[in-house]
């Protein structure tokens, strides 16, 4: 019994931080990107195209990782990329949570007709294919940070309120909740001093998957060319220009690509970490 | 004038199914009423009626709820609320889930006297501390900053009812307080709850499907079929001599704790038909169909 529990944190402890050092690590090559890059991200130099990285022969030191076909430095774009793969992460994925959260508090305490709107208009969101939506909304509200932010709200809020939802309608049925109502608490109250607390691990999960999700979409965007402008480093863009030359050099889409995959990873196992930290029961 | 009257409750769900079939019961202050019925019979539903926390499928159609004299359905939710908070409290059935697995023991116990008594924080802790005791729970401190998952079944028991009496209410709903507890800890729970009952001069409704737990803590009793009440009695003249067919049935029924090897003895399919027959008769009369 003793044991298991150890055992259990001792694991949790060790993916927490594993994924927490690198998303924080990534926070500090974002804030500071024009300090540490090596080379401009933008700054072209077409004799300079397709450099392979530091330990192939060929290369020139200066480029660790490589240059792409513009003679760009792959290094750089990536720490430059960063900034904006986080801050889409860490504003849609916050404002997805809150506006996901509420409609499925809201739908899973109140019930009734409440229930009815925000359950039935989960049920039509559901039914759009989400990458397709959101081409087509940034298509048409045109492309830019703010777009790409609120496309993401827009598409995934459905996936916060559903399961919100679920959670809150079975804490509502507790005696705790009736107590409460015996009590005097009103529905706001309820909400959200005795609902939202034991809903907050299962937000909190959702979040960070919401965040890696963010990242993705994010790169989706810019991989078919609808997110910001394209001088700008995103690893979706460089994943797309990395793909035309895929033959000729590797590294342009493979090193954005591993950086992509351990911060999706990252996100989605810090969730994990952080629900068996905030599990009342397991804690 | 007893304390909580309530008068001709009709309730149904929204398909029009009758849940509660004009029931009249009170409870005078200081006194324990036994509510008895099998499950489904409404014993429940009485209870969440009258602390207002009704699911949303059950409706009163009719009837009266007096609490010292006030209809609380004639009044506005609001008023109602705060009359309920401040007059009644629930000892309910589960203790696992009847406290906020993510919130500390004492700030739950101490909450409705802040909000709804409107006492200082310290005042409320210093209360709920002598409440713990009162209860018998060792170490009343450390329980309080304990979170319920820390905490036995028993104990958890103990505690919702130290909460229930915290702001001495008038009225405690006791919704089958020990069904979920294992027998040896029903027994204390059984005598701690009289003995605050006894000491508090708190009137007590006590729903249970057990007739051994009503014969030792209930001076009234209304026994419940269907949503009716078929008999309305005390105590002491319920277990010598049960007036309705379906009590006299449900007496029989009881086991007999002496003799493990004496097999159990149903309720006679007789007396279903014919409590039955009446259960329509009264719909009849009240044109329910």
């Amino acid at each position: 019994m003793l044991d298991g529990r150890s055992q259990i944190k001792r694991r949790a402890g060790l993916r927490l931080w594993l994924s927490a050092g690198w998303l924080v690590l990534l926070v500090l090559v974002a804030l500071l990107a024009p300090m540490i890059a090596p080379k401009n991200p933008l700054e072209q130099d077409l004799f300079a195209g397709r450099l392979p990285p530091f330990w192939v022969s060929g290369a020139d030191p200066s480029f660790l990782l490589g240059t792409d076909s513009l003679g760009r430095d792959v290094l750089s774009r990536i720490l430059h990329g960063a900034r904006l793969a986080l801050t889409v992460a860490l504003v849609s994925g916050l404002a997805t949570c809150l506006v996901g959260a509420t409609l499925g508090l809201m739908a899973g305490y109140l019930r009734g007709w409440v229930d009815v709107v925000i359950s039935r208009l989960i049920d039509i969101w559901m039914a759009f294919p989400p990458v397709l939506f959101s081409i087509l909304l940034i298509a048409v509200i045109g492309p830019g940070l703010g777009s790409i932010i609120l496309a993401i709200v827009i598409i995934d809020w459905t996936r916060f309120a559903r399961v919100v939802r679920a959670e809150a309608m079975a804490q509502g049925a507790m005696d705790y909740v009736a107590s409460a109502r015996i009590a005097g608490r009103g529905r706001l109250g309820i909400m959200l001093r005795e609902i939202l607390p034991n809903v907050l691990p299962t937000i909190v999960v959702l979040l960070t998957l919401e965040m890696g999700i963010a990242v993705i979409v994010e790169a989706i965007l810019s991989f078919v060319n609808l997110s910001i402008s394209t001088d700008d480093p995103t690893w979706g863009g460089m994943i797309a220009e990395g793909r035309a030359s895929i033959h000729q050099a590797w590294w342009v889409l493979v090193f954005p690509l591993i950086t992509l995959f351990f911060t999706v990873l990252s996100f989605s196992q810090l969730g994990e970490g952080l629900k068996d930290r905030f599990d009342p029961v397991l804690r | 004038m007893s304390f909580l009257e309530i008068r001709n409750l009709t309730a149904t769900l929204s398909n029009g199914m009758p849940i509660l079939r004009d029931v009249s019961l009170s409870v005078a202050a200081a006194e324990v009423r036994g509510l008895v019925g099998e499950s489904g019979a409404g014993k429940s539903m009485i209870g969440k009626a009258i602390l207002g926390i009704l699911p949303r499928s059950v409706r009163i159609t009719r009837g009266e709820i007096r609490l010292d004299g006030t209809d609380l359905l004639a009044l506005p939710p609001a008023e109602r609320r705060r009359r309920i908070g401040q007059s009644c409290a629930l000892i309910p059935q589960d203790p696992l889930t009847a406290l906020n697995p993510s919130r500390r023991v004492g700030p739950q116990i101490t909450d409705r006297l802040v909000d709804i008594l409107g006492w200082t924080r310290s005042n409320a802790e210093a209360r709920a501390r002598d409440l713990l005791a009162e209860v018998q729970i060792p170490e009343p401190e450390r329980v309080m900053r304990s979170y319920p998952h820390e905490l036995s079944g028993g104990m958890r028991q103990r505690i919702l009812i130290a909460s229930a009496f915290a702001a001495e209410p008038k009225l405690i709903v006791a919704d089958e307080p020990t069904t979920a507890l294992d027998v040896t800890v029903q027994k204390q729970i059984l005598k701690l709850i009289a003995g605050m009952q006894a000491r508090h001069g708190t009137a007590l409704l006590f729903v249970t499907h057990d007739l051994g737990v009503v014969s030792k803590v209930c001076q009234r009793l209304s026994v419940l079929y269907a949503g009716m009440v078929v008999e309305d009695t005390d105590v002491r003249g319920f277990f010598s001599a049960p007036d309705h067919p379906y009590s006299r049935a449900l007496l029989a029924a009881t086991p007999v704790y002496t003799d493990p090897e004496a097999s159990l003895t149903p309720v006679p399919e007789a007396v279903i038909t014919a409590v039955r027959a009446e259960v329509a008769a009264a719909d009849r009369r009240a044109g329910r169909g």
